[in-house]
Order: C-alpha cells, then structure tokens, then sequence
C-alpha cells in the first residue's frame, strides 16, 4: 500500500510565471471532515489546468476555495497566492477577487432575464450606465464564448430558451464581461452533448491566449485535448501535478497510472 | 373476516366518509352563497349599514376591510421579506436561528384573539391611538407576519441554489445576487403567498374587535385629507369590517334582518376569499411562464 | 501492459496534436489589469452587504421583540390577578365561582378552561377520523385530478372567514340541536361541530402531506409480500406515518384550542359548568371576547380576563412544545 498523501511530483513555475498559486491550502466541513489536505500549487499564466480524480477527491472543493465560494460552508486553511496576495485573509474583499477570478459552474445557470441582461447585469451593478460600452461589451463577450452568431439577433429574448450548450457558453460570455483574469472552470461540460462540448472546448483553447483557465474535469480525453498542465487529485490530496502529455503518458505516481490507465481503457 | 372482506370493508368506510364529507363542504359553501347571493345587490354594496332598522349595507365596512387589507400588507411586507431572507440567505445552521424559527412558529401558533388583546393593550390604551384603523391594521401585522414570513422564504428557497452561486461568481454581492436575482425569480411564489395571507386578513375579526373596532364613524369619501378627523383615508378613525360587522350584528345588534344581512355579507366575504384563491394561483401561473418563457 | 501503454500514448498524442490553437478573435476582449490596492479596500459591495444584512437583522429582530413583547404583556396582566389582587392561582383553577366583580373568591376558571378543552378534544376526536380517511383517499385510492380538486376545496375551506362558520353555526346548527334536544340548542356539541368544520382541512392537508412522506418502496416492498390494499395502508403506510399525523391532530387543537368569535357565537356564553353538551357554556376565547369591552383596565375584573389570555397563551405554547416533541420521537 502506497502511502496516499505523498506526491509524487508537483510542477513548479518561475515566480513571475505565475498567475495563481496555493500553499498548504486545506478545507473542513462542518468543522469535522477534511476535504482537502495542504494542497500546493501552482499555476502558470495563459494556459489551461486541469484538475482531475475520482469523485470526492476534492478537486471541485479546490476549485470553490481559490475564489472564495466555499466561504459560508468550509472551513478554508492555508494561503492562496494572487498579485502577491494572500487572499484567503479576512480583510480581502471577496466581491473585488471574484472580478478577477471569474467562475463557470458545472450546469449552465443563466439568470431568468434576456440574454443581454445576463451578460451587462453585474456591470450594472458595478456602475457602468453608458449603453455604447454596454452593447460593446455584450457583442465581444459574446464573440470571444463562440456564441455571438447564434444569438446577435435575439438578445433581447430570454436566456432560458437556449440550448445546453449555448447557455454554457453564455455563462462563461458572462464571466468575461466582467474582464477577470482567471476563469475558474467547475466540469463545465459535464451537462452538455458532444457537439456542445467540442464548440466549448473550442471556446476554451481560444480564449487561452489571454485568461488563465483552471478546469475541473471528469473527462480525460477533454483533458489531454485542451488542456497544458494535469493536477492529479485523490482523497483530498495532490498526487502529482505535470505537464498534461506527461502526466497522461509518463505519470510518477502509481495511483496516477492506475487512475488514468482506469480512466482511458 | 379474513384480509380480502377486511379491505373491502376499509374501501367502503373510507368512501363513505369522503362522501359525508363532500357533502359537508358542498353544503357549506352552497349554504353561504344560496342564502347570501340573492341579497348581494348594488344597494347593499353602496348603502350605509343601519344600526338599528333593516335595509341597511356594508358600504363602509367594506372600504374598510379593504383599506386594512392595503395597510396591513403595506406594513408586513417588508417586514415580513427581510425575515424571510435573513432567514434563507443569512441564517446560520446554529441554535440561534432554531430559536428565531421557534419564535415564529409561536407566534403563528397564537390564537389571533391573543394577538388582538395585545395590540388593544399596546396601541388602543398605552399608545392612545384608540379604536382606529392604526391600530387594527399593526394587530393584522402582528397575526399576518409568521405565516407570510414562512411563505416568502419558501418562495426564496425554491430558487436554485446555482442562481445565486452565479451572481456570487461576478462578484456581486449577497444583497444585490438576492435582490436582483433571487427574488425576481422568487417573485411568483411571494406574490401567491401574499394574497393567499391577503384573504386571511380580510376575513379576520378576532383581532380587530378590539383594535380597529366594533362600529364606524361617519365617513366622507370625497375628503382626501387624511388628517380630517371625517376623510375616509384618515387611520385614527375606528373602522368596522364586512367579518366584524357579521359578528356584531349577530352578538349584539338588533336590526331585525341580521340574518340576511349577515348572510349576505358572509357570501361576499367567501366570494373574495375565493376571488384572492383564484387570482392567487392565475397570477402565480401567469408570472412563472412569464419568468420561464421560452419566446 | 507494454501495448496497453503505447496505445494511451498514441491517443493522448494525437488528442495533443489536435491541440492547434484557432484563429484568435479576442482583440479587445481581456483581463482588466488587477488593482492589488482593491482587494484589501471595502468597495460598494461591502456597502451594499452591511445595509442589506442590517436590514433583514432588524426585520428579525422586530419579529422577536414582538414576540417577546406580546408573551411580556399578555404575562404581567395575567399574573397582576395573582400578584396584585392576591388570587390563588389553584382556586383559578379549580372554583367554578366566576364573578371577579364580586372580588378575589370569585375568581375560578375552571368552567371555562373544562368547556375549552371539551370542545378541543371533541373536534380533533370527530374531525381524526375523517380527516384520515380523506387524506387516504386522496393520497391511496384516487386519481391525481381528484385529490387535486379535493385539495383546493380544502384550501377553500380554510380560506373562509371563522365568522362566517360561527353564523353559520348559529343559523344552521343551534336551531338543528334546539329542535333535537330542546334547550337552546346552544352549547358545547354546537361549538365542537362548529369547530370539527373548521380543524377539518387543517388536520387534512397535513395528514396529506403525512402520508406522502411516506416514501413508495415501503408500499411496494409490502405489496410484493402479498399484503391487500387496506393492510398496507394500515399495517405500513399508517404506522410510518403516525408520528406526522400526531402532529396534524395537535395543529387542529391547537387552532380549535384558540378559535374565538365562531366559538363564541354558539356557546351561548353563560360560565357555567358544562353538565351535558347542549347547556350553554363559555370557553377562554369566547369568554374573553364577549368581556374584555365591559371591564376597566386595572381592575380585577380585567385583569382576571387577562389571566384567561395568559392561559391561552400557555396553552398555545404547550401545543408547540408537543408538536415538537412528537416531532422528535418521530425522527427516531
């Protein structure tokens, strides 16, 4: 028996390469149950991570943490690195770091108004009044998620009557309207068919040349195809973290080998 | 009697109860309407109530349940919202908040003539406000608040968890994702709830005999100012309800067609209740398409 | 092994291979350069999270004063008859003897607290069985339609103002009991029908609910035994549910328990020790609400009135305590 919470290899990046990084971060339920045990990683600029491992391995609850959306039911340890910043501190304000780490959530969850509601809603909110910028904003954000063709001329209808994957993609269109530089990616093709899914990964590999994306996934086939660095996660630790070609071919771990051998065949 | 004639036994029991009870609300509801549709006349809508001869309307007690209705809702709604939401969004899961939810239940589970003795002793005597509409319209607050509360957090809890996750993940903050999102979306659930509370209120007396009070004074409907002691807007004015007045003439009153003034009343009583039932779900129906629409 | 391995090899190459970045349209689209000062500063969402927060804080808090308040007042002129007017609490509850004009050995409830709990106990005792049989068969023997319509007629019933079931009680079930037993058909059996109508929907809709909780694995589990209809209504579905319809019950007492103008319109308000169920009697509520516009505040009559408000609301705290309770055994 392998001992499991010993990594086999993490990947480390020049300091100035990096967009995001944790040290020794750790989650608890309810005050009792570990979900995460001092998970250290970093992530490079403009590429494409993904986090993989069984079900409850505590990758998604990794995700949750990194823009503070498991504040109000976890626990949350340790230090999440941004701009030179701990921002898992308690003087951070948690609604200026979600602008900056924008997330998609594994089902499509537009808001119940029109399409062009659900992308200038939080500007809005965050004062811009001016309707050029808005209607620009809208028609780039629309453009750079790989939907502006489909919906242009219904914007004005209600977000609800997409499909699957156009909603998907009008989530993440609505993540970058508010010009973050991290989007954090929760399965966000799980719900979807695999057309929508291959439009969306499509999506995602364009939008690499200037976001940093981290993505949870279940899929290793999506995986290997859009994604640059692998986090491998089991039982709420990092096992290794690598390059995704060595990660899939080359894992260190045996865990990992099995995981993925289990995965692919 | 073995289990097979034992079962058939049970169905016929069970029928025959359903029956007698069917037969019950049928009678009750067709009692009501029967004996008091035919006397529902214009005359009795627009006529004054007569104190002591027969022939006399509700005009003024209808106004009246009215305006308490539109005031009390007024005053418990946003009372009633903010319990609601700090009670689904705020709430921590510890002992304080089951000890909040227990105080809510004690209060919905008050008779509402321990509700309307209360608000005699606090805005009758010690505030002074007297038998007036002030007065009636904080005891209905008081009686409407729990049950409207529960309503309104249901309604909010029935929004999905991921709408709010999305507002969160723009940064936006809790108030704004609640304000703006959820409960837009909660909103035909809240407006059921609230009119559904709407026809509690109107057909409540117990808490107003000794608040709003048992009579009227003279009302003049074409005096706006609320301030004049006569304007039918004015709150420090008692007021005498249609559910009221029903009980007053049949306890105390002597015109000699209680009866059918009461009849009458008591129909047009059930046939709001009604009114609020049917518009409370067409309306629900009417604004969750709305919401869900797939134009 | 080895080939296992090669073959990955070549489907995570070639899926790497496919990795060609598209052509990229994001020209203006992109990050907003991270002010770092603005992650430590409160900005308008702090602000809008504080007065939000502080609102529905003080809407709560209201509700609690109220509560508080109300438990408060009705309290201290309850118990100025004890303290102030020095009355016995047990001869409160026990004498007969009501006519605190007369002074403090004229205070005794018990007429009205016997008469209340009568009345109470005989509407859940006739409503129970009705109620369980309607919520069966709306949730055992019929269509879906049909227990659609039954539930918004029960709806409706609720719906209906207590005066209008108090009138009707007085022109419809007085004069039926007075042509039956003679007196003046006003009493404790007109009250208990009056109030077995009104708990009826209440004690209904929850047993509904009851019953639906009861999860459809358990009927089925006991129709593949061979078990007929009835006995895995009551051998099963009955005894899964006992606990919630326990519950039910004391929710329609508890109303029965606090109703007062419909009770009042046909008790016929003389305090008097019931002895069968068609002499005129009075309850706490009935009693109250034909009072309380006859006595002067402070005074002894008025404040043994409160005394009878204080015990409602007692009552109405225990009837929580024992939904509560029941609730519990429930669970386990």
């Amino acid at each position: 028996m392998e001992v499991i919470n010993k990594p086999s290899y993490i990947k480390t990046f020049d300091s100035d390469e990096i967009a995001l990084s944790t040290k020794d971060l750790s989650v608890l339920y309810g005050g009792t149950v570990q979900k995460l045990f001092d998970a250290s990683l970093q992530f490079k600029k403009n590429t494409i991570t993904a986090l993989i491992g069984a079900s409850g391995s505590g990758k998604s609850t990794f995700l949750r943490s990194l823009n503070r959306m498991n504040d109000r039911v976890a626990t949350i340890n340790g230090e999440i690195i941004f701009h030179g910043l701990d921002v898992n501190k308690s003087n951070i304000n948690v609604y200026e770091l979600r602008k900056n780490i924008g997330m998609v959530f594994q089902r499509p969850n537009p808001f119940p108004k029109s399409i062009r509601e659900n992308i200038v809603y939080a500007l809005k909110a965050n004062g811009m009044n001016d309707k050029n910028e808005l209607d620009q904003i809208v028609e780039e954000s629309l453009r750079a998620a790989a939907l502006w063709d489909e919906v242009k001329d219904k914007l004005d209808k209600s977000a609800l009557a997409l499909s699957g994957g156009q909603q998907q993609r009008l989530c993440i269109a609505r993540a970058l309207a508010v010009k973050p530089e991290i989007l954090l990616l929760d399965e966000p093709a799980s719900a979807l068919d695999p057309v929508s899914t291959s439009k969306l990964e499509d999506t995602l590999k364009q939008l690499r040349s200037k976001y940093t994306m981290i993505m949870v996934t279940h899929n290793m086939q999506q995986a290997s195809r859009i994604s640059d660095y692998t986090a491998f996660f089991h039982l709420g630790h990092v096992i290794e973290y690598n390059t995704t070609a060595e990660i899939f071919t080359n894992p260190k771990g045996k865990i990992t080998e099995d995981y993925i051998q289990g995965s692919f065949g | 009697m073995n289990a097979k004639s034992r079962d058939k036994l049970a169905t016929i029991i069970i029928h025959i109860l359903v029956a007698i009870v069917v037969l019950i609300l049928a009678g009750i509801l067709g009692n009501i309407l029967i004996t008091g549709v035919p006397h529902l006349s214009w005359h009795f809508l627009t006529s004054e109530a007569s104190s002591y001869k027969a022939g006399g309307g509700v005009r003024d007690q209808l106004f009246n349940s009215l305006y308490l209705l539109v005031l009390t809702t007024i005053i418990s709604l946003p009372i009633a919202l903010g319990a609601a939401i700090y009670l689904s969004e705020y709430a921590k899961d510890n002992w304080i908040t089951s000890l909040i939810r227990t105080t809510i239940e004690i209060l919905s589970s008050l008779p509402s003539i321990v509700v309307g003795l209360f608000g005699y002793l606090l805005f009758v005597v010690q505030f002074g406000f007297g038998f007036s509409i002030i007065s009636g319209a904080l005891a209905l607050t008081f009686f409407n608040l729990p049950i409207l509360t529960s309503n309104i957090e249901q309604a909010i809890q029935g929004v999905p968890q991921a709408q709010r996750e999305a507002g969160l993940a723009l940064g936006l903050s809790n108030w704004k994702t609640i304000r703006g999102i959820v409960l837009p979306a909660a909103l035909p659930g809240i407006l059921t709830g609230l009119i559904l509370s709407a026809g509690r209120i109107f057909g409540e007396a117990a808490a107003l005999i000794y608040t709003a009070g048992q009579s009227g004074s003279t009302v003049d409907y074409s005096n706006w100012n609320p301030f004049s002691p006569t304007s039918f807007l004015n709150v420090m004015r008692p007021a005498e309800t249609l559910a009221v007045h029903i009980w007053k003439v049949n306890t105390e009153g002597i015109i000699s067609d209680a009866t059918i003034v009461s009849a009458a009343t008591s129909a047009l009583l059930v046939i709001v209740v009604i009114l609020f039932n049917l518009g409370a779900r067409y309306l629900g129906n009417k604004l969750y398409q709305k919401l869900t629409a797939a134009k | 092994m080895s080939k296992n391995t090669e073959d990955l090899k070549q489907v995570v190459d070639q899926a790497i291979a496919e990795q060609k970045v598209p052509h990229v349209k994001l020209k203006k689209m992109g990050p907003n350069d991270v002010d770092v000062d603005k992650l430590t500063k409160p900005s308008k969402e702090t602000r809008q999270e504080y007065w939000g927060k502080g609102l529905t804080y003080f809407a709560i808090g209201l509700i609690i004063v109220l509560v508080v308040s109300i438990i408060g007042f009705v309290g201290a002129h309850g118990l100025a008859t004890f303290f102030n007017d020095h009355v016995n609490i047990f001869h409160f509850l026990t004498s007969t003897d009501w006519d605190p004009g007369d002074g403090k050995n004229h205070v005794g409830a018990a007429a009205m607290i016997v008469t209340s709990f009568s009345v109470t106990l005989l509407a859940a005792l006739v409503a129970t069985p009705f109620a369980i049989a309607v919520a069966l068969f709306m949730t055992e023997y019929t269509s879906k339609k049909d227990a659609q319509f039954l539930q918004s007629v029960m709806e409706l019933l609720v719906g209906i103002p207590s005066v209008v079931y108090g009138f009707l009680g007085l022109t419809v079930i007085v004069p039926v009991i007075r042509n039956i037993f003679g007196g003046t058909g006003f009493g404790i059996l007109a009250a208990t029908l009056v109030l077995f109508v009104m708990v009826l929907p209440t004690i209904t809709s929850l047993t509904v609910d009851a019953l639906k909780a009861v999860p459809k694995h358990f009927r089925q589990a006991s129709a593949a035994l061979g078990a007929t209809h009835w006995q895995t209504i009551y051998k099963v579905v009955l005894r899964v549910a006992t606990p919630r319809i326990l519950t039910a019950i004391i929710f329609g007492m508890a109303r029965a328990f606090g109703e007062a103008l419909a009770v009042q319109m046909v008790i016929g308000n003389a305090v008097l020790m019931p002895y069968n169920l068609v002499s005129p009697s009075a309850t706490l509520t009935s009693q109250l609400t034909s009072q309380m516009g006859n006595t002067v505040m402070g005074t002894l009559p008025n404040n043994a009135l409160w005394s009878l408000a204080l015990l409602l609301l007692i009552m109405s705290l225990v009837f929580n305590f024992l939904v509560r309770l029941v609730g519990k055994k429930g669970q386990k």
